[in-house]
């Protein structure tokens, strides 16, 4: 009984995150727009911190800073996937999902793993541009599939926080400018462009709370041949926790998107 | 005579504002019930009400028996929805809309397959199937809506304002389908509308809702004789019964959503 009910949960939470799959199969420009971003901050932000040379790090800086313009590219898409959900709602797609015999869950957890499928095409492009920058990566098969379960479950728990914020403020306008408050921070709050070391104290606690400094952790790990044997799992279980607590709320919270 | 939904002292407050007020009515099986009244009156508060999308702040609904309030979820797998605004996908195709929806449903997957390709030929848009929803017209687009919450026959079909911002050969072929759908699947359907003759042609029953109580309900027959004058039309009637809250203020919300769906569906 309970087996048969997670299997349909998961079976349902697939179902909405094909729906949305199909999307970007019919429009796939977005994912050409996306890789824009990483590509300025690896070949320009990057090569000039690399011959710099301002920060201390353990490996070369733009290996250093690889993973974490992968996690942050992954959060700055998965951030403002409110607006999506907002949109919906605008539409009337929202009443419908809701009327259908879905539990909330099964429909934030889809969603929020169309995220990750969103995410996809951006680890790819990373990969390229590090070979394209000669920067050793581990191309370990094992190494990546676990950069590629890293970034579906940073992209989930993201996609849900934001999901979280849109049912919370319900306009597009004040989402903009919540989503806004929130990027800049996140990221700067995190060891994706400098360690953790050279932060100044109460950085270093904000940067121990936020979900993405454990993501990059986990990303650099997995990513940089040099890190190659560190126990990310705690990494990984603080993001799995995370992200279920947050599903869990996104499921509470995504019918009041419609009132 | 079969009841399939009821509703008792149906009530719904939003904060100090009664949006439904001690709601009483009761919809046969098979037939087409329309809820009609002014803007505010209650009956999308009813409609989502009935659909499981607002939580009763008192009294009580059942769908073929079941209460919203005990087990929405249930209720869920009963139903069908076309919300007023537009509820299928632009960017997937009619196909894929439809398929999506049937698998929602637990339809299993060849038994899916089967039912989207005949959903979409009882709806004449079989030749428009694998093309992207946003090159439909609006009266497809309706159409493939109300293929979409009929995949899994359920039964009881809501429709709120099907026919807002269609041309009139849109207006016509949905009508059209929604008689064809009682009388092919024996579905009842619970529609909302502003437009009398839609009202007049399709319903078999009538309430008209005013200030979120009930004003009067009755067969459209029925309802214009109870005026006692002659040559009386249905739009005579909305007007006696629901005069008084005729001027009451709306939202600027809700204003710019209704005239944004109509833009969107020319």
């Amino acid at each position: 009984m309970k087996m048969s009910k997670i299997i349909r949960f998961i079976k349902k939470s697939l179902i909405i995150t094909e729906l949305e799959g199909r999307k970007i199969f019919h429009d796939p420009t977005e994912i050409f727009t996306r890789a824009v971003q990483p590509a300025l901050w690896l070949l320009i932000f990057g090569q000039v911190f690399e011959k710099l040379h301002p920060i201390h790090t353990s490996v070369s800086y733009l290996e250093f800073m690889t993973p974490g313009i992968l996690a942050q590219s992954v959060l700055f898409i998965s951030i403002f996937y409110g607006i999506a959900i907002i949109w919906e709602r605008d539409l009337g797609l929202t009443h419908k999902l809701l009327v259908t015999p879905t539990p909330r869950t099964a429909l934030v957890l889809g969603k929020a793993l169309s995220a990750g499928l969103r995410a996809i095409p951006v680890i790819i492009i990373i990969d390229l541009l590090a070979v394209l920058l000669n920067v050793p990566l581990n191309w370990h098969p094992l190494q990546l599939l676990a950069v590629l379960i890293i970034v579906i479950t940073g992209s989930v728990l993201f996609s849900t926080f934001s999901l979280i914020i849109a049912c919370i403020v319900k306009t597009r306008e004040r989402f903009m400018g919540i989503g806004q408050i929130l990027t800049m921070p996140l990221f700067f709050a995190s060891n994706a462009i400098y360690p953790i070391d050279i932060m100044p104290d109460w950085l270093k606690v904000l940067s121990r709370v936020n979900p993405l400094t454990y993501m990059i952790n986990a990303l650099r790990a997995n990513m940089l041949p040099a890190q190659a044997g560190v126990n990310i799992l705690p990494d990984i279980m603080i993001l799995v926790f995370i992200s279920v607590i947050l599903i869990i709320l996104g499921g509470l919270l995504y019918k009041r998107v419609i009132i | 005579m079969d009841i399939i939904v009821y509703t008792a002292q149906l009530c719904k407050y939003f904060g100090s504002f009664t949006a439904l007020d001690n709601l009483t009515i009761s919809v046969e099986k098979a037939e087409i019930f329309s809820l009609l009244g002014p803007n505010g009156a209650g009956k999308t508060t009813a409609m989502k009400l009935l659909t499981t999308l607002l939580k009763p702040s008192s009294g009580d609904a059942f769908i073929n028996g079941v209460s919203i309030r005990k087990d929405p979820f249930k209720v869920r797998s009963m139903i069908g929805y076309v919300p007023q605004m537009i509820s299928v996908d632009g960017t997937l195709t009619g196909y894929e809309n439809l398929l999506l929806f049937a698998k929602l449903y637990d339809i299993p997957s060849k038994e899916a397959k089967q039912r989207v390709k005949q959903s979409l030929e009882f709806m004449n848009l079989e030749d428009s199937a694998h093309k992207v929803v946003r090159t439909y017209s609006g009266g497809m687009i309706r159409r493939l809506e109300i293929a979409q919450s009929m995949l899994h026959r359920p039964k009881v079909l809501f429709l709120d304002e099907p026919t807002t911002g269609l041309d009139p050969l849109g207006v016509q072929t949905v009508w059209q389908r929604i008689l064809e759908l009682k009388k092919q699947f024996n579905t009842t359907i619970l529609l909302t509308t502003h437009i009398m003759e839609e009202a007049d042609k399709l319903s078999d029953h009538i309430a008209f809702l005013s200030g979120g109580k009930l004003a009067a309900a009755g067969t459209p027959g029925d309802l214009k004789k109870s005026l006692h004058m002659k040559g009386v039309t249905l739009e005579d009637v909305f007007i006696h019964y629901t005069k008084e809250s005729a001027d009451s203020e709306r939202s600027f919300r809700e204003t710019a959503k209704e005239r944004k769906i109509t833009s969107r569906l020319g």
